[in-house]
Formats: C-alpha cells, structure tokens, sequence
C-alpha cells in the first residue's frame, strides 16, 4: 500500500485577539493508502485541527500536505473546494443533516456539484443509503430518524460520490453504546471491503479499537503512535 | 436549476416566518398594483390614432373658466384644423348626490371627433333630433338600469336653469359602446346636448368648457396649437391648446400629483419591506450558519453558496409580489364591478407587471446581498465550531 496522506512539517497557528496560539508543532505523519487511523487526545491538544488539515478545510501555517499526488496547502479556496468534493468524505459527531431535507435528498448534495443527471443521482444516492442499510428510510427527514440512523445517513451522504478519503470527527460522540457500534462496524467495513482509507477523531477507546492505528496527540505534538 | 428544491427547502424552513413575510409582500406589492392602477387610471388618455390627433383647447388661467363659444368659427379657419367640437362639464348626480354621473353638454360634431364612441346610426340620429336627447356609456347604462327610451331626471351640482330648478329632464336615445382603444372612463360618460343646455341655463350662456380640435396632420399638433392660442392672446379669455393626453394629465393634477403620491407611498411601504424581508433573510442565514458550513464543506464554492442565498431572497420576492400583483389584477375589475363603474380600476397593464417583478428581483438581490456575503465568507472550521 502507497502512502496517501503525507503530513510534513505541518505547524498551525491561530490569532486569538492579538495573541497567536501555535496549536500543531512541525507535525510529520504519513497515513497509508486503506488505513484506518484513530486520533486520540484531551481536548485542546489539536486532533480536530490536524483532521481539518488532512481534510482540506483548513490550510496550514508551515508545512506542507500531500494527499495523493496533489499538495493540497498550495491549492486556493475554490480549488480545494473542488478537491474535497471529489475526494474526502466527511462525518462529523452532530451529523450535519440539512433537516428540510428527507435523507435520499441529503444523500445526493455532494452529487449536485456532478454532472450526474437527476435520476443518476437519485440512483447513487439509493445506493448508498442501502449500504448503510437505510433504503426503507430514504423519505425520512432526519428529525424523523433515531441518532445513529442519522450517522448513517451522514455516512450515506459521506461516500456517495467515492470518494478515496474519509474524514470523521467524533462520529460516535453523540450516539449511545449500541448505535455506536453499528456506526463504527459500518466505518471498519467501509475500511476494510470498500477501501476507504478512514482517519477518525475520537476520545472514546472503544471507537478507537476499531481503527489499525492510534495516534495520540498533546498540546499538538505527536506523542506517540500505536498500532491497534 | 438543480438547486431549486435545496432553495425552496431553505425558504420554508421556517414555514410561519417564511409565510408571514409572504403575508407582507404579497400586501405590499397587492398595494402597488392598485396604487399604480390608480395612477393609470388618471394618467390614461386614448391611444388611439384618432386620439394623436386631437387637441384640447381650454382656458390659460384654469380649467373651471369658461371660454367663448364664438371662438369656435375661428379655430375652424384656422389651417389643419379639420373639425372643432367643444363641451361643457355639467356635474350631473342621478337620485342621490352619491350617484355621481360624467355628464358633459357637448356640440352637434363632438361625438364625430370620437370615433372610440360605437354609437347604433339610428340612435345617433334620434340624439341629433331629439333636444332633450341624452347618449349613455354601457357601463353607465347598466349601473343605473337606463335604457334608450327611459327619461331622466339629472341633476347639476353646479348648473341650475333659469327657473331655478337644478334638475334637468334628459331622454336617453342612444347607449354607445367603446372601442378598446379608448379612453378610461369614456363608457361611463353622459352626452347630451349644448344647444339645451345653454338656452335652459341661468348663467355663463354662450360660453363652452373647452374645444376638442381634430388635425389634418398630427404632425402639425405644435403650430396649430399656437395658432390657436394666438387667437386670444391679451385677452380675457387666453387659451392654452395642448394634446389630449397632455390635457388629461394637467386634468389629473387638479387633484394632485398622483405619480408623485404613489411613489411617496410606496417608498414607504418599499422602505417597511426591505426592512422586514431583509431581517428575515439575515435570520434564516443565520439559523443555518452550520448548515451552509457543511455545503462549503461538502465542496460547494463561496460564490454557489452567495448566489443560493441570493436566489432564495428573490425567489421569497417573487413567491409574494406575483401574488400580490395577482390579486390586485383580479381585484382592479372586481372594484370596477362593485362600483358599479364609478370607480374605475383598469386590470394591471404590461407595463406595472414589468416595474413590478424588476422590483421584487431589486429587492431581492437587496435584502439577500448582507446575508449572501455573510454566507459567502463564512469560515467552515468556525462556523463547524459554532465560533
């Protein structure tokens, strides 16, 4: 397996007032094509920042960030706007589900930036709502779905247009312990027999036993790396 | 067009918000529509061919002052000039001071200069014949259940006759239709005749309201209305000869400047709503801060996030200014209707359906611009944040 995240030397400061917070120090990280890797550490310690980073939404202060051949803290706003939409996947811990929207329409946002006619999307979105076993639900507007159904939309919604990455932030942080585990046997199984290279967010050990490895991070220093 | 149902759903999220601004647009512009039917109304003169033809010659000073009617066999002389006509507003009321009737005393030719009036030969031939004789508008007809061979008793809110009485019997012998090309109102008029009216009146005899003039050549309408004028130029009696339309207008601003008044009304009314639409887009953008986050997110540009904002502050515009034009352009010929003609809405024209949908998508584009820019610049780890 190639390398498909090449972290080097990434540092990211913010300005808080006319204080400036270094939040990551010259991070060096390389994640495999197909890995699943769990970021773990206090809050504060600039896991969330490092996975904005790797996802695109952020850009750094020093580094730099390849995700397979493209550097993407060259890319401008637009540019990486377009790389993420063709590229990572993202699934956040409060699901982000735009709720006027029934689930297949939710499903099918990121294909509207396609050239994929109506009923290609409406297909694709089918798809991928039956792969998160959802296709009995796909009229439900997400006030009409339980939380972990919700994720699963997300996760619908996340790799519908197959994409090679996928970035989650705490995905379990808001389910109790049953819809967790769906969710996170779903993740490993995106993993495992789909390919999805997967970097996840947690403070939660049990999600992070799912992953192959464990990063844990401090005060934005990469304190140690651990296989699972 | 793919975005639609995205925009349409951010519109109604929050259906009673979202309606109750409707609510308000659609009176605004329901408002407008009419403000600007009234404004039609009184500003319309006839468009016809025949109309460009014409010319009003009416006193310098006033158009209450009356004129001389031996001024009418020199306007004819004059060259270009094809025919001359002339009338006399009478104020005439039917029953009760409430039932207002257009009624007008006017000379053997003036219907001749009127080709809009459709009137049967037959009965233009009684009305000639007949001195009491009287011709009504079908609209007018109909309001008060005249028909050709009824005698009425007008009444003159200004004129009596000489024995003082101010009810003046009347013979309807014709009711006219009009061509639709005519004038506002014109069915709606009384004609009956000078000649009775000047030898029954107490006072102002021999004097006429104003000239109507028919043109060989519209073309001539300047020179000829000069030559006109000059008739009685430094004399008690000076003339101001102008077009019809432009007669009309002055006619309209007796009562007042009432483009002005429709636009000073509706600024304020504009001014209300850009207020309130535009709170309300500033709201719905902030509600869903985190929502257009996730588009951003997901891969949607900056600039398709400013322009679906931008769409869905238009699309609310246009979702309650086409109601509100709708309904004033059924109301206009319902108030029409239940006036029974007196007051005179005409349905709204080409023209106010245009001013108005370049309105609503001005203020569209008005009241969504802040909250586009806020969505357009919107920090995707901040705004994920809640920061």
């Amino acid at each position: 397996m190639g390398t498909l995240i090449d972290i080097q030397d990434v540092s990211k400061t913010y300005a808080r007032g006319k204080q400036k917070v270094e939040v990551l120090h010259h991070i060096d990280l390389q994640v495999a094509e197909g890995d699943f890797l769990a970021l773990m550490g206090p809050s504060g310690s600039g896991k969330t920042t490092l996975l904005n980073l790797i996802g695109g939404l952020d850009v750094p202060t020093g580094g730099s960030i390849t995700v397979g051949d493209k550097r993407i803290d060259q890319l401008g706003a637009n540019a990486l706007a377009r790389w993420r939409a063709s590229n990572v996947g993202f699934i956040f811990q409060f699901y982000n589900l735009m709720p006027m929207l029934t689930a297949q329409r939710n499903v099918e946002l990121p294909l509207l930036l396609t050239k994929l006619s109506a009923a290609q999307r409406r297909n694709n979105a089918g798809i991928a709502l039956k792969l998160v076993g959802l296709e009995e639900r796909v009229t439900h507007k997400p006030s009409e779905l339980s939380g972990g159904q919700q994720q699963r939309v997300a996760i619908a919604r996340a790799i519908v247009s197959d994409p090679t990455l996928l970035v989650c932030d705490e995905p379990t942080g808001d389910l109790d312990r049953e819809s967790a585990e769906e969710v996170l046997g779903l993740l490993r199984t995106l993993n495992r027999e789909h390919g999805k290279t997967i970097v996840m967010v947690t403070h939660d050990p049990k999600a992070a036993e799912y992953a192959d490895h464990i990063l844990h991070l401090d005060k934005g220093t990469l304190v140690e790396q651990a296989t699972a | 067009m793919k975005y639609l149902h995205l925009i349409w759903a951010a519109l109604f999220r929050r259906k009673t918000r979202t309606i109750l601004t409707i609510v308000s647009i659609v009176a605004a512009f329901l408002l407008f529509g009419m403000l600007d039917s009234v404004r039609t109304a009184f500003e319309s003169g006839s468009t016809s061919a025949v109309g460009a033809r014409r010319l009003v010659t009416s006193s310098r000073y006033s158009i209450i002052q009356p004129l001389p009617q031996a001024l009418r066999n020199r306007i004819a002389a004059i060259p270009g000039v094809r025919k001359v006509g002339y009338a006399n507003w009478f104020g005439g009321v039917y029953q009760d001071p409430k039932n207002f009737v257009f009624s007008y005393a006017i000379s053997p030719e003036y219907l001749d200069l009127y080709p809009e009036i459709l009137l049967d030969p037959a009965q233009r031939k009684a009305f000639d014949a007949t001195r009491t004789g009287a011709v009504v508008g079908r609209t007018l007809a109909k309001r008060y259940g005249w028909k050709v061979g009824d005698k009425i008793p007008l009444q003159s809110t200004i004129f009596p006759q000489k024995n003082g009485d101010k009810t003046w019997p009347m013979d309807i012998v014709g009711i006219f239709d009009v061509s639709k090309d005519a004038a506002n109102g014109l069915d709606q008029a009384l004609f009956f005749h000078w000649t009775y009216f000047n030898e029954a009146n107490a006072f102002g005899q021999g004097t006429v309201g104003w000239y109507i003039e028919e043109l060989s050549d519209p073309a001539l309408a300047d020179r000829t209305a000069n030559r006109i004028d000059a008739l009685s130029a430094n004399s008690p009696n000076e003339t101001k000869t102008q077009t019809e339309q432009a007669f009309q207008a002055s006619f309209a601003k007796q009562i007042g400047n009432i483009g002005l008044i429709v636009v000073g009304i509706m600024g304020a009314v504009f001014f209300t709503l850009i207020l309130l639409a535009g709170n309300t887009m500033a709201q719905a953008v902030r509600e869903r801060t985190s929502e257009l986050a996730v588009l951003k997110t997901i891969g949607f540009s900056s600039r398709s996030v400013l322009m679906m904002v931008l769409a869905e502050s238009v699309l609310l515009l246009l979702i309650g200014g086409l109601i509100g034009l709708g309904v004033a352009s059924a109301l206009g010929p319902l108030v029409t209707q239940g006036s029974g003609g007196l007051v005179n809405l005409p349905s709204l024209g080409a023209a106010t359906w245009g001013m108005g949908v370049a309105l609503m998508v001005l203020i569209g584009l008005l009241v969504g611009a802040l909250p586009a820019l806020r969505g357009m610049r919107l920090n995707i780890v901040d705004a994920l944040a809640g920061r």
